[in-house]
């Protein structure tokens, strides 16, 4: 082994450049599936409570009455599993990785979904019913 | 005769990373005996077993250690599969061999970039990381965590890699690997890394055998204990054999891995060539009620999951044996006549992981 070993690597290395980004002013590398954050849709939520229930590290709390969906980003892993398990598609996995914060926020987010109310049942029907 | 004295070494020590306590009793530069110490970051993750879930589990087992995450989700879900009598589909048993062995790629080139920058070695530590990088950039393209992968669940895996990006990895393999032979060589060949390193702390085969030495350091001692030869995950179909050196010094214990690296991908290789088509899961129904070991080859060695259900959705008890925790012993049998200066080296050489020994 020569002593030159190295100074192929020495070339290839000041041709090619850095080999690091300049995080941050150059935003982090994501792919299409990263798991950068969990977002809500609150006008899709029904409210059914399944997130908070599967949710690994209780990041997510759900107030039925009040119609309050709340995130703890600090305890939140993006694990997925609340995406995975949301059966009416509101909940959504983003790719951006969130800034660094200082302080313990809980995100609040009320919902807005309406039950639409069900059509009136035609005359003729209740009348066959009947 | 010199007088001794005790020199703390950790738990924060500028060359190594993990926080381990080692007291060195030294007389004059030479090592004679050592009295290792852990504990400084216990998290009690043993104990959230009882708390969470047999599914939601997997992810507190992910996150016992940063590196070798998809390892401890796979043994305790191999655990979990096995007592509930859960067949996992052929496609998930080839996924999880893929991700295991990539895994174990970004693991080795981790170790091998930290050992030389033990050494003094910086220029080959950056290069080490670089070529890390490019396994870590294929690890978030396929599962979508660069370190935490969480694809692995009870009863399959969470994510399939389309035929497209196979492909892709098949097709990077071959420069990686090139590149990967290129680190290798130096590693294996320049004379600064065989001055610092042969020689120094040698552990014979009987001595790694009695301290129950696991994983790399086992291996270089030339006790050729594997667990991937049991065939778990795909492994059986692959055609598995063991790297072993027999000089049993740290020069033995870096090129266990160099060559495992090259072993690594070769599996990958063959993974993707033999990767079945087929469903990904299995639904898993009911809770599991019963004990098992499970066990699975780890970077650094071989991990134990005792799982015991009681047939609630909480497991009553899991107990983790983690690599290093073995390897403990055989460094301490290493160390005495080594010289301070080679402290360092002689820790990194077993690839100790301290926040897996602790959990």
């Amino acid at each position: 082994m020569g002593i030159f070993q190295m100074t192929k690597t020495v070339l290839r290395n000041l041709a090619r450049g850095p080999a690091t980004r300049q995080y941050p002013a150059v935003p982090a590398r994501t792919g299409p599936i990263t798991r950068g954050h969990v977002t809500i849709d609150p006008a899709t939520c029904r409210s059914c409570g399944l997130c908070s229930r599967r949710c690994p590290c209780v990041a997510i709390s759900i107030d039925k009455e009040a119609k309050v969906w709340e995130i703890d980003r600090m305890r939140c892993i993006a694990c997925g599993d609340c995406v995975e398990g949301c059966p009416f598609g509101s909940l959504t996995m983003e790719q951006a990785y969130l800034p660094p914060v200082v302080e313990h926020v809980v995100e609040r987010y009320t919902i807005t979904y309406v039950k639409p109310e069900r059509p009136a049942k035609k005359p003729a029907e209740e009348g066959a019913g009947a | 005769m010199p007088e001794r004295i005790v020199v703390p070494f950790g738990p924060q020590h500028p060359v190594l990373p993990e926080p381990i306590h080692l007291d060195l009793v030294l007389e004059d530069e030479t090592v004679v005996d050592v009295v290792p110490s852990i504990g400084y970051i216990h998290r009690g993750l043993e104990q959230l077993v009882q708390k969470r879930e047999f599914t939601e589990y997997v992810y507190v087992a992910e996150r016992i250690c940063g590196i070798c995450s998809f390892m401890h989700a796979l043994c305790y879900s191999q655990g979990i599969e096995h007592i509930m009598g859960i067949e996992v589909p052929d496609r998930a048993k080839y996924l999880r061999t893929i991700w295991s062995e990539c895994s174990r790629l970004h693991s080795h080139l981790l170790w091998l970039g930290l050992f030389a920058d033990g050494m003094g070695f910086e220029n080959l530590f950056m290069r080490s990381w670089q070529l890390r990088e490019s396994v870590l950039d294929t690890l978030e393209d396929t599962t979508g965590g660069r370190v935490i992968q969480g694809t692995c669940k009870v009863g399959g895996v969470r994510r399939d890699i389309g035929q497209e990006k196979l492909d892709e990895m098949h097709r990077a393999l071959d420069p990686f690997e090139e590149e990967c032979r290129d680190l290798g060589d130096i590693f294996l060949n320049d004379d600064t890394v065989k001055y610092r390193l042969q020689g120094l702390s040698v552990i014979s085969k009987d001595d790694a055998y009695a301290l129950g030495a696991v994983g790399p350091t086992a291996r270089a001692s030339g006790v050729p204990v594997d667990h991937r030869e049991t065939g778990y995950a795909a492994y059986g179909d692959l055609g598995f054999k063991p790297v072993v050196e027999t000089a049993g010094d740290c020069y033995a214990r870096c090129a266990v891995r160099v060559k495992e690296i090259y072993a690594s991908i070769d599996l990958i290789r063959r993974a993707i060539d033999q990767i079945p088509e087929g469903a990904l899961d299995v639904k898993v129904k009911g809770t599991p009620d019963g004990e098992y070991f499970s066990r699975v080859e780890q970077p650094r060695g071989e991990v134990v999951h005792y799982l015991r259900g009681n047939g609630t959705k909480h497991l009553a008890r899991a107990r983790i044996r983690t690599p290093t925790l073995a390897n403990i012993p055989p460094l301490v049998k290493m160390l005495p006549g080594a010289q301070l200066a080679d402290v360092p080296v002689v820790v990194l050489s077993i690839d100790p992981c301290i926040s897996c020994t602790e959990r």
